[in-house]
This record gives structure tokens, C-alpha cells and sequence, in this order.
């Protein structure tokens, strides 16, 4: 009897700690987790922590002293630079370690060790892209710069130096939730987190479905739907610009009208894909237009929101440089800010540098392919996929002289089903060195120094806007891109023939720059960089509104002080609902409409034009305008069964502009012949309905239809901030969505003491338990900055240090 | 007298252990503790479970504090879809008060197993 007892009860006892220390029952071992020595509960970083500390480390050669201010941004002063970017990388491996892995393991295609086999196909998507590959030969041309692989190894000596100091209850929260370890940081990890932004930045392309589209739809009805220039569009280098005659000589292949232009093929998708709104406004403005006689730089690039944040905020001091700004946990330098000379930041070029071509093997062992009319051997790599909890998964992707064959029969990510074989031609493959760009702008002291770091930049490529205090402002389209011939890489191209291939890359001279104007001013925000008198095509994806709303206030602004700019980056006027709201207005047959209907049509009637928080006439327009586009397009693009791409508000706001007959004004589904005002309507009463649900919910006020948050990087509510008061969206300067906005908005006024404002959706930390972890978020929503404090060494006493970190 | 003994002597070793071994060693704390202080099945039990119950229910409340609750907000929301820190620490003590309570339960059944006598 006694026995028994024993036995039960230790059977118990083993049970228990079974349970609370397996995933076998619960989804998280939770006494592991609870257990407050070494679990979660030591994440919980006490509310007045004292950062403060005495390092020791042998890799330093000098002596480096971090000052970190009330907002927890750290002021690194070191005695030589090679310390300064060891620190850097210890700072971010103990502010941001977890981010910084699990993006480079995003990138490389190992989120399936961490997460099991449900994001093998995301893994296999970024193999089968070369994300590795293209990693690697980058890493190349920073191993071939003496100076860029003294700053890559002393970045990652002081990560490691990091990582190599955890211990069990001081690994950060999310390894103790998902059960796994940091790895030892590498220089390739470097290159695959400038991969990562490459892919979001650059990565964009819907070749495949532009090729339905060119299938389905005669080529008069292509171009009006997918046309290449807007009409509204006010270019970053002015329209009438006279560029040189181009020195690369384009020849359109001689098959092209048969088996490019005219050729109808077409293939099913479903894939993921970077979001095509990946953005950013950035403008200066000379001394002629600002209150003090001085330049003033501002930026704000629009991503992913995610909270531990894209971007880490720090100063940078060393004998031969002093930079202030927002830094990438997981690469070295700051990226977006000032020195004491100039400030610098980017807006994304939008041009399109990822093209397919279809290539056809010799035989099923695709050894050989056939190109310029003979076989050409083919090479493999072999990706070998480690799955969590399962065996590896060995995926062989076969690389030809075009690029690697990304879609195949084994593989379609969800894209072709026609079981063709497609290689990928993208631009971030070829070996180039961007960080040295990122270095040398954070020493930069003129014009000229900027222009020597730009030539750096290949992909992706970036408006890079500059200003100095020596009175210089400038902008170029910058980056390595493809000289292409008209609409080539719009759509899938041929390749067996060396004619379809990239004939050459334009000389960096020729890309679109304005520097100086008469003006006063430079900006850019995702449009096209100049029209069509640009001797290359400028394929790509690119968004006309914000620009031209930049470019009208800049040009009318005079006196202007940073808190005139820090209301222009804010500004949450809607100048696309300014032109469209006449079009509904117009169109709309009151009398058909039920009193519900008409109450809301009121609304709409007078609303100001600008997406504010409580705008009930916001949510309005952005339903009702979505609701025609579907009202319009839908009919036509359903029947043809295919994934075509969905055009452009900018498209169909010009169509209806210029044709009043258009074609798919008509719903192809009824007998009679829809108009416009019919389509209006039937739209309006679409988005009445959806809106009296909003209503209802009490969530008819923009920014809570709207409903910005911040997302944890590994899609944990629990860790974002949800439901934020922001107001703006797409076509504002403004540009917060949905989880996708400004992720850094900066100001800065190159007085002779630099005058500069700065905030980002996040914090310095990424720890979930510290209270510095989203403490800038409300005041980031609400349109405040924070003044940026370029520190001097002889300020170590000043009352903003609140913590000190000595390294030697 | 050997109630309180035992608390405080699971309580001390329990914290110790956990500075170098797994969380669970608080297990093989209250197992031993209970053979070694004779206890009756019931009272060791209960020993186990209140040490632990207070140990980790103390540790986990006063980082919470220091912590302003940051976490545990966040954490109760994520495991357990209730913004609650009361609850988050209540469970990590209930966690850590059930293996030893039903640890130092066995230890005695070894003890009577061992000396073969009972009251």
C-alpha cells in the first residue's frame, strides 16, 4: 500500500515537471519559463536599471566611454574608429540581439530551424532568390576594402563579445519563448542583413503578373491600365530637363514584337512579396528659404513597423568623425543622419531591378540549357533546409549564366503552375559594397565627399539627398541600375538569347540629379525620378501623390524653422482625395440613394481633404474610392481567372479623367451598359455598407478605421502596440498605414550649431520588459519629436548623462 | 518546529539550487528536505507546496515591482490572453508549490517505506 503511495505520488512529481518543462502537453515549457532566476521573469528589467558599467575587452585597442542620455541613446566616444564599431556592435547585440539574428535568419532562409516546417516555404522562396549567393559575393567586395573589413570584423568581435557574455537568465525573451540560442555573429551575417533591406527595398517586381495582364488585355487597353508615366507626375528632377545623349547604346532585340511585346503567355499566383508601398519623403532646403539663412535636411523612410524597432538611434565620436543618427542593428555606421558638416538620408528609387527569364533544358537532369543557340552547362546548389523537429529538407537549385532558376517544376511559390522553369536576374546578386557608402557619408564634410560615398551605392537603389552647412543642397537618383530598353523586365522575358539580357548599367553619371536648383529646394518621395525624355527606361513602381504635395508646399514655404518642417512631415493632407472628391461628387445620382446613404454622402460631401484621427469623411472616401476600384476593374479582371496586378489609384483617377467612355466603366456581368455615374454609385452604396458596420462599432473615426500598429517581429500582439491615434495614410506626407509608415522621421536644421529633431515608432531597447522598449511610440503617433543632442566630449558632466559605460 | 524547519530550509536550498540547476531541482530540494525531517504525508506535503508557493511567489512579485509590471502585463496577455500580473504570478508560484509539494509527498512515503513506521 505504501509502495503504491510512493509510486503515485512520484510518478506525479515526474509528471509535473514533465509537463511544466516540455512542449509535450503545453506550447510552452512553463516552469522553465516562470521560473524566476532564470526564466522570463529575468527580462523584467527593474524600472530605474543602472546601465552603467566597467568593460574589459582584449580586442579594444583604446579606450572607448559610452554616455547614454534619459532616452537611453547611447554617445560612444572612442579613441580610434576600429573601437568605436567594436562598441557599436556590442550595443546593438545588447539592445537588439534577438532582432538582429532573427533577420539575418529571415534572410538566409533559416526561419524553419526556429520555427518549424510551417515557413518552409518562405525559406525555400529566399534560397531559391540567391539571398545567400548575393550575400557571399558581396561579402566578397568587402573583404577586397582594407577599411570596410577592419569596421566588419570589429563589428562583429563586439557582438560576439556580447553573445559570448550570456548566460541562461540573460538571453532575451523571445529565445526563452521559442526555445532556441544565438549563434556567433559573422561578416556574412552583415551582408545578409543589407540582403534583407535589398530584398525590401529592391525586391519588388510583378513580371509574372504583367504578363497575364499583357495576355489578357489588348495592348490600347494595357497601356491605359498599366500605363508608364501618371499624368500628374511631378518628377524629382524637374520636367524639361535636357540629359546628355546616353552612352549606353540600347538595341531592342529583333524578335521582340513576336516573343516579347505581342507574346501572350500567362501563369497563376499567390506569393509573398515586399510591400510595394516601401516608401519615404525626403527633402532640403537652402538657406534662400529658411528663417536662419541655413540648410535644412528632413527624412523620413516609410517601412515594415515593427517593434524592436528597424532602427537604433545613436552618436558615433572618434578623432577623425562625430555622426548622429539612426543605425541598422546588424550592420555597421549610421545610415540616416548628420555630422558636423552635412546630413544625409535616402527615399527608395522604386526602380525595377528583379526580371525572370524563361529558360528551356536540355533534359530532365537540367545539366544543360539551351542559350545563343547551343547547350550550355548548367551548375547546382544544394540548399539544405534544417526543419525544426523534422529531418533537413534538400532543395537543388540550379544556377545558369542569367541567374538562379528561382521557379520550377519542384517549385512554384505559389506563382507559375505551368511547370516552367524561370530564372531570376536580380541586381543585388552582383558583388558591391554599400557600407563603405554608409562610412564614408558619416565622414563626409562637402558635396564632393557625398558624391565619392554615393558611387558605393548599387542596390537598392535610393534617392540620397544631402545638405552641408557650407549652403549645398543635392539629390541624386542613385545606384547601379540596369540600362533598359522600353517596358524591358516589365514582363517575363525569353532566355535563350543573350539580346533579352541587361545590356549594360547606366553610368552613374547619367542617373537623374539636381543639385543646388534655382528653387531651393530638392525632394523626392517614390515618383518617377525625371519623365520620359530620360534616354532609359525607368521601369518600376512609383507613386505620384506625396511629391507633388511636397514639392507645392516647398515651393511656396518661405522663413521656414524646423517646427514648419516637422508640420510638413506630419501633414495629414490628403491632395489625392483633393482631385478625386469632385469625381464622386460629380458622378454620384443622389436620388438613388437611401437616407442612411445620403447622411454619410453629406459627410463626404464636405469633407476638408485631410486624413485627421476623428475624419469620419476620411474613412469615407478611402472605402468609397476602393469600392470603385473594384466596382471598375473587378468585372474584367475576375473573368480572366489569372493574378493580374491591381492598377494604381493614380491609373484610374487619370482614366477617368480622359476617357468618359471608358470601357470598364461597363460591368461586363449585366446586360445593360454601366456609365460612370452608375459605377459611383453602386460604389457608394458598397462602401455605406461597410461604413454603417464601422459605425456601429463606433469606429468610423479615421485613425480607428484605420487602426496603425506597431507589430512584434515575430507577430506576438502581446509585445506590439496595437490601436494607435495616428491619423494620415497612403497619398499623406503622412504616410502612416496600417502596419507600414514613417519609420524614422528626422529634421535637421544645419545651423552652425546643428539644430535636429528626431523619433521613431519604438525604443532603444528590445527588451519587451524594459520601460525603454516603446516609450517613443505616443509621442511618434502624436507628431512630436525628440531634440536630437549631438553631445560634445566636454559635456560628460551635463545633467541629460544619466548612465556611463567605460570600455578599455 | 519541524514545519517551520523544513519551510525555511526548502526555501533556502531551493533558492540556492536554482542559482546553478535546472528549475526543477526545487523538486529533488523538498524530496530530500522531507526525508530527512520526518514529517506525517499531509504536513510535508503542505510544507512543499507553501515553501515554493512563497518563494517563487515572492521572487516573481517583487522583480514585477521593481519592473513596474511591464512584463507581466505583457507576458499574462501573451500566455494566457488576460492582461492580469497577479495571475502571471500566481501561476509561477502554483507551478513551483505543486512539483514540490508533490515532491516532498514522495520523500516521506520513502521515509515511512525506509523506517517503516507512521503516525
Amino acid at each position: 500500500m505504501k509502495i503504491v503511495s510512493l509510486i503515485v505520488s512520484g510518478i506525479i512529481t515526474i509528471i509535473l515537471v514533465l509537463l511544466f518543462n516540455t512542449k509535450m502537453v503545453l506550447p510552452v515549457p512553463l516552469g522553465k519559463l516562470l521560473s524566476p532566476q532564470k526564466g522570463l521573469w529575468q527580462n523584467a528589467e527593474p524600472v530605474n536599471e543602472n546601465y552603467s558599467a566597467r568593460l574589459s575587452f582584449p580586442q579594444l585597442q583604446g579606450k572607448v566611454k559610452v554616455y547614454f542620455d534619459e532616452r537611453l541613446v547611447p554617445h560612444v566616444f572612442a579613441d580610434n574608429n576600429n573601437d568605436a564599431y567594436f562598441v557599436q556592435g556590442y550595443l546593438h547585440a545588447k539592445f537588439r540581439l534577438w532582432q538582429m539574428e532573427f533577420q539575418t535568419r529571415a534572410a538566409a532562409g533559416r526561419l524553419s530551424e526556429i520555427i518549424g516546417p510551417k515557413a518552409l516555404d518562405y525559406d525555400r522562396d529566399k534560397r531559391r532568390l540567391g539571398m545567400v549567393y548575393a550575400a557571399e559575393n558581396s561579402l566578397k567586395d568587402i573583404e577586397n576594402d582594407p577599411e570596410t573589413l577592419a569596421e566588419c570584423d570589429n563589428y562583429t568581435a563586439g557582438v560576439n563579445a556580447y553573445i559570448e557574455g550570456l548566460t541562461e537568465s540573460t538571453l532575451p525573451v523571445e529565445y526563452k519563448l521559442l526555445g532556441y540560442q544565438p549563434e556567433k555573429w559573422t561578416n556574412l551575417k552583415t551582408a545578409l542583413f543589407l540582403k534583407y533591406m535589398a530584398l525590401e527595398l529592391a525586391g519588388y517586381e510583378d513580371d509574372f503578373e504583367k504578363t497575364n495582364a499583357k495576355s489578357v488585355f489588348s495592348s490600347a487597353d494595357f497601356d491605359k491600365i498599366y500605363p508608364v508615366v501618371m499624368d500628374s507626375l511631378d518628377p524629382i528632377v524637374p520636367k524639361g530637363t535636357v540629359f546628355p545623349p546616353p552612352a549606353v547604346k540600347l538595341k531592342v532585340p529583333d524578335s521582340a514584337d513576336s516573343l516579347y511585346y505581342d507574346h501572350k503567355d500567362s501563369t497563376t499566383i499567390d506569393e509573398q512579396k515586399p510591400d510595394p508601398d516601401n516608401g519615404s519623403n525626403n527633402w532640403a532646403v537652402n538657406g534662400t528659404k529658411t528663417k536662419s539663412g541655413y540648410p535644412i535636411l528632413c527624412n523620413d523612410p516609410h517601412l515594415g513597423l515593427n517593434l524592436p524597432s528597424i532602427w537604433y538611434e545613436m552618436q558615433i565620436s572618434t578623432p577623425t568623425y562625430n555622426v548622429y543618427g539612426a543605425t541598422f542593428p546588424g550592420a555597421p555606421a549610421v545610415i540616416i543622419g548628420f555630422n558636423d558638416s552635412c546630413a544625409f538620408g535616402f527615399t527608395n528609387a522604386q526602380r525595377d531591378v528583379r526580371d525572370y527569364y524563361e529558360i528551356k533544358f536540355k533534359d530532365k537532369s537540367r545539366s544543360e540549357y539551351w542559350f545563343d543557340s547551343s547547350w550550355v552547362p548548367s551548375t547546382f546548389r544544394i540548399e539544405d533546409i534544417k526543419i525544426k523537429g523534422q529531418p533537413d529538407y534538400l532543395d537543388t537549385v540550379v544556377y545558369t549564366n542569367i541567374g538562379p532558376v528561382m521557379y520550377d517544376k519542384k517549385y512554384n511559390g505559389g506563382r507559375n503552375t505551368n511547370q516552367k522553369d524561370y530564372a531570376v536576374r536580380w541586381k543585388a546578386h552582383d558583388a558591391s559594397n554599400e557600407l563603405k557608402m554608409f562610412t564614408l557619408l558619416d565622414k563626409a564634410n562637402n558635396y564632393n565627399d557625398y558624391l565619392k560615398a554615393i558611387k558605393y551605392l548599387h542596390t537598392p537603389g535610393q534617392n540620397c539627398i544631402f545638405a552641408s552647412k557650407n549652403g549645398d543642397i543635392a539629390i541624386w537618383d542613385q545606384g547601379e541600375f540596369p540600362a533598359k530598353w522600353y517596358r524591358q523586365g516589365d514582363f517575363v522575358m525569353p532566355g535563350t538569347d543573350s539580346s533579352y539580357l541587361w545590356q549594360g548599367m547606366i553610368p552613374q553619371n547619367e542617373n537623374p540629379h539636381l543639385v543646388n536648383p534655382e528653387r531651393g529646394f530638392v525632394s523626392s518621395a517614390n515618383q518617377m525620378p525625371a519623365d520620359t525624355s530620360y534616354p532609359y527606361y525607368l521601369g518600376g513602381n512609383f507613386i505620384p501623390y506625396r511629391a507633388i504635395e511636397i514639392d507645392k508646399r516647398l515651393a511656396t514655404m518661405n522663413d521656414i524653422t524646423p517646427e514648419d518642417m516637422m508640420k510638413l512631415q506630419t501633414s495629414n493632407y490628403n491632395i489625392f482625395g483633393k482631385w478625386a472628391l469632385p469625381v464622386l461628387i460629380r458622378n454620384m445620382e443622389v436620388d438613388k440613394l437611401s437616407p442612411q446613404e445620403k447622411k454619410y454622402f453629406d459627410i463626404l460631401k464636405n469633407w476638408n481633404c485631410r486624413n485627421d484621427n476623428d475624419s469620419k469623411g476620411a474613412t469615407l472616401f478611402v472605402v468609397t474610392w476602393d469600392s470603385l476600384e473594384t466596382v471598375i476593374w473587378k468585372d474584367e479582371f475576375l473573368k480572366s481567372g489569372l493574378e493580374l496586378p491591381w492598377p494604381s489609384e493614380s491609373t484610374l483617377l487619370d482614366d477617368i479623367n480622359k476617357y468618359p467612355h471608358f470601357k470598364f466603366f461597363d460591368n461586363i456581368n449585366t446586360a445593360n451598359v454601366e456609365t460612370l455615374p452608375d459605377d459611383v454609385t453602386a460604389a457608394f452604396k458598397m462602401a455605406a455598407a461597410v461604413i454603417r458596420q464601422a459605425d456601429d462599432n463606433g469606429k468610423m473615426d479615421w485613425a480607428k478605421y484605420k487602426d496603425t500598429r506597431v507589430e512584434h517581429l515575430a507577430r506576438l500582439d502581446a509585445f506590439s502596440r496595437l490601436h494607435l491615434p495616428i491619423g494620415g495614410g497612403t497619398n499623406t506626407i503622412n504616410a502612416a498605414k496600417e502596419q507600414h509608415g514613417p519609420s524614422w522621421r528626422m529634421v535637421v536644421s544645419l545651423t552652425p550649431e546643428t539644430e535636429a529633431y528626431g523619433v521613431y515608432p519604438g525604443g532603444e531597447s528590445g527588451n519587451p520588459g524594459s520601460k525603454y522598449y516603446d516609450d517613443f511610440v505616443d509621442e511618434w503617433a502624436a507628431g512630436k519629436y525628440f531634440r536630437l543632442w549631438m553631445m560634445k566630449a566636454s559635456e560628460v558632466n551635463d545633467k541629460r548623462v544619466k548612465w556611463t559605460m567605460t570600455f578599455n | 518546529m519541524k514545519f517551520i524547519v523544513s519551510t525555511i530550509l526548502i526555501i533556502l536550498f531551493s533558492f540556492l539550487s536554482c542559482l546553478y540547476f535546472p528549475w526543477w531541482s526545487v523538486g529533488i530540494v523538498a524530496f530530500f528536505i522531507s526525508i530527512i525531517i520526518k514529517q506525517g504525508h499531509l504536513a510535508s506535503f503542505i510544507c512543499g507546496f507553501i515553501s515554493l508557493f512563497l518563494l517563487w511567489g515572492f521572487l516573481s512579485f517583487w522583480i514585477s515591482l521593481q519592473n513596474g509590471n511591464i512584463l507581466a502585463h505583457r507576458v499574462s496577455l501573451l500566455l494566457f490572453k488576460t492582461d492580469s500580473p497577479f495571475l502571471l504570478i500566481f501561476i509561477t508560484a502554483l507551478i513551483g508549490a505543486m512539483v514540490a509539494g508533490f515532491a516532498a509527498l514522495t520523500g516521506s512515503f520513502v521515509r515511512k517505506e525506509k523506517t517503516g513506521t507512521g503516525f
